[in-house]
């Protein structure tokens, strides 16, 4: 195949995924380095490098409208990103170390992980909880635009959330992708936050986590510009895309097509991987 | 004095500013890169890590200044990485207008953490 050729299968296929990524919440980066490993046999440190890159990209393009709209919280992402940047660290050294295969394997976990996840009924935080001292003195509260006027929360449960960020930003080094459901899950349910709060400071704290491991990606030369840049391009006009007709779609089945996909996805990395021919 | 809204729509024009201006640099590479290259193999069955040129940063602008479409691409890529540090700068600033001292510290660290990636990762 020439690169041409290869170039426009490859924006096509990411537009698709930006697309499918922003309707449903889990981003591109799930579908993106599957399809490029699977589909066009390329190798996973290329693949995961290509789709940090648009993780960067789609972050910072979608933050730029939700910071505007008063519910992510600034003060709590710049908090968390301590724990998300030093396990990005971890996770992209752990990628310069790992065989494709390992990788393959581990990525197909988390595909299959996350389904679950997405597929699940979370339960809502308990109100009752008494609040984090340390939240306190961090400051890791503030109030978000409801119904009934402006509402007030704060934070609890400060270091486990510390913790499962610290995990969120290892598996995002680690895989390239932007561990956005992980991060929403240390928020949501570890800190009890407001869901809408958690999801909006979440795609806030993407960009800034995905930073931390380009850096080591680069000087590895995981970041191929011929293949990163139909990859990003694709990606990125994908989800502007997505999140245009997101307030008119109507999302449950979609979800749960989505969610078999990945599940298929996921079997397909770990069976290629066993396999050798990953 | 700058309020809290203020320093939030900064925030967000930074980061639409820093990712239109990287798309773009990145379209332009790849257009030069296509006419260039498009008829070449296209080959990531095998890992062999970039060229040198494209793995630091100050190699890679140098190239790009010489019209190397790779290394313009690689441009591109660079400054979509600088963008999200670019707002952790910004909120250092931010935070210390604000008098908000344990916040300067804390995005200072998330800086450091960053900077050391990119200059010493």
């Amino acid at each position: 195949m020439d690169i041409t050729l290869f170039t426009a299968i490859v924006f096509f296929g990411s537009v698709l995924a930006g697309f499918l990524g922003a309707l449903t919440g889990l981003g591109g980066g799930v579908v993106i380095v599957p399809l490029l490993t699977l589909v066009f046999g390329v190798d996973i440190r290329y693949a995961i490098g290509a789709s940090l890159v648009s993780v960067i990209a789609t972050s910072s393009g979608a933050a730029a409208a939700y910071v505007r709209e008063g519910f992510s919280n600034i003060r709590i992402g710049m908090f968390l990103e301590i724990a998300t940047t030093l396990g990005a660290l971890l996770g992209a050294y752990l990628a310069t170390r790992l065989h494709s295969g390992t990788l393959g394997i581990v990525f197909g976990v988390v595909l299959l992980v996350s389904a679950y996840f997405s597929a699940r009924q979370q339960p809502h935080p308990d109100p009752t909880e008494q609040p984090d001292p340390l939240a306190h003195r961090l400051k890791l509260e503030g109030s978000y635009p409801a119904l009934q006027g402006e509402k007030q929360y704060h934070a609890r449960n400060v270091p486990l959330g510390f913790s499962v960020m610290f995990g969120a930003g290892t598996l995002s080094g680690l895989l390239g992708i932007g561990s956005g459901a992980m991060k929403v899950l240390a928020m949501d349910q570890a800190m009890k936050l407001p869901f809408k709060v958690s999801t909006t400071t979440s795609n806030f704290m993407i960009g800034v986590t995905a930073a931390a491991s380009a850096g080591i990606y680069l000087s590895r030369g995981f970041l191929d510009p011929g293949l990163a840049m139909p990859v990003m391009l694709g990606v990125l006009s994908g989800s502007m895309l997505g999140a245009a007709v997101l307030v008119r779609a109507r999302t449950r089945y979609l979800r749960i097509v989505f969610g078999l996909v990945i599940v298929a996805l996921g079997i397909e990395m770990i069976f290629n991987s066993i396999k050798g021919r990953l | 004095m700058i309020t809290d809204r203020q320093v939030e729509q900064s925030i967000a024009f930074l980061l639409r500013a820093g990712v239109l201006l990287a798309a773009s640099v990145v379209l332009f590479g790849g257009i030069l890169y296509l006419a260039h290259r498009g008829s070449m193999h296209a080959d990531y069955h095998v890992f062999r890590g970039e060229p040198t040129d494209l793995k630091k940063p100050s190699l890679t602008i140098r190239d790009a200044f010489s019209g190397s479409p790779e290394a313009i691409i690689e441009l591109g890529l660079l400054l979509l990485i600088l963008t999200p540090i670019a707002r952790v700068v910004f909120s250092v600033i931010a935070f210390a207008r604000e008098r908000d001292f344990l916040y300067v510290i804390l995005t200072l660290v998330v800086l450091a953490v960053l900077l050391y990636s990119l200059l010493a990762g």
